[in-house]
């Protein structure tokens, strides 16, 4: 019995303990001129989507969630963002050449069609960012000219 | 005599420009080559030694010399390696069919590239209008081996294109 108690302080030490290690917060108050909305001609309601479903992991600014304060909640979220944004950062899309911006069109068809993207670890909490097989058409369908614009 | 000269001179300034722009160089032959290995491995339906390709493909990329070239080439080049070094790098950590999907456009890059660095084999640009709307690839033999199907339709394609 006393082992379970020192093991559950001890726990309980290293959970208060960890809250107090800084995390890197992704939050932006300007949308900077490269941002995928201002130089491409998006309708509202992929625009909504799009800030819905993605812009949390890939762009300069999450709306975090309540919990985004706890460890190790925080970390985890820092961490999908940091690899979300390598991968796409629709903040700074128009610093990417057309060859590039083709390459990643093509993959957002793809992760969205596949069912890959948004994270089911994402969905799992944000319900409204999971894509109706109606908006996965309408996304691909405006994608698609986009890539073929470029 | 001297308009000779001049004409002899300018000769050779043509062969060894012509030679040059057609030869390719050490740096894109050996990208050449671990592009071929990762088709062949992705036509042999071997996920593990297509990532193995990727990863020495991106060595490659990143060994790439660009100096040579001239600045509208330099240019080119450099957002080709990039985008290539993307895909290569998808490559050495995903599942086959996601290889596959980074293959298609990679191989666009590769054929790009090609075609400012030249290269001293013959290659054959083969296409599958089956695969994702159609899909392009290179390869050193003229006899279609499909890396998009693997044995699933090894030979669905033709060639479409030489380049030499």
């Amino acid at each position: 019995m006393r082992i379970v108690k020192t093991i559950a302080i001890i726990l309980l030490v290293a959970f208060v303990g960890i809250q107090f290690i800084p995390t890197e917060r992704n939050q932006s108050s300007i949308v900077p001129a490269t941002d995928f909305m201002r130089v491409n001609n998006v309708p509202e309601t992929i625009q909504k989507k799009l800030q819905v479903s993605c812009y949390d992991c890939h762009s300069n600014n999450t709306q975090y969630p309540w919990y985004n304060k706890i460890q190790p909640a925080a970390w985890f979220l820092e961490d999908h963002i940091k690899e979300g944004k390598a991968e796409l950062n629709f903040s700074e899309w128009d610093s990417l050449s057309n060859r590039r911006k083709k390459s990643k069109l093509r993959s957002i068809i793809k992760q969205i069609e596949s069912g890959e993207m948004p994270l089911h670890s994402y969905t799992l909490i944000h319900k409204d960012a999971i894509f109706t097989k109606e908006e996965v058409v309408e996304m691909n369908k405006f994608i698609t000219q986009l890539k073929d614009s470029l | 005599m001297k308009k000779l000269k001049m004409s002899m001179a300018a000769m050779l300034l043509l062969v060894v420009s012509f030679a040059n722009a057609q030869s390719g160089d050490v740096k894109s032959e050996a990208i050449l080559s671990d592009y071929f290995s990762l088709k062949d491995a992705l036509v042999g339906d071997d996920a593990k030694k297509a990532a193995q390709s990727g990863t020495k493909l991106v060595a490659a990329l990143k060994a790439f010399d660009l100096s040579k070239y001239s600045k509208e080439d330099k240019k080119e080049l450099a957002d080709i390696i990039e985008a290539a070094t993307e895909h290569a790098e998808h490559i050495a950590k995903s599942a086959i069919d996601h290889q596959r999907e980074h293959f298609k456009m990679l191989s666009k890059d590769i054929t790009d590239m090609v075609a400012i660095t030249g290269t001293k084999n013959t290659l054959y640009e083969q296409f599958c209008p089956m695969y994702d709307k159609g899909s392009a690839w290179l390869s050193t033999s003229k006899e279609v081996r499909n890396p998009y199907y693997g044995s699933g339709m090894l030979k669905c394609g033709k060639v479409q294109k030489t380049i030499q």
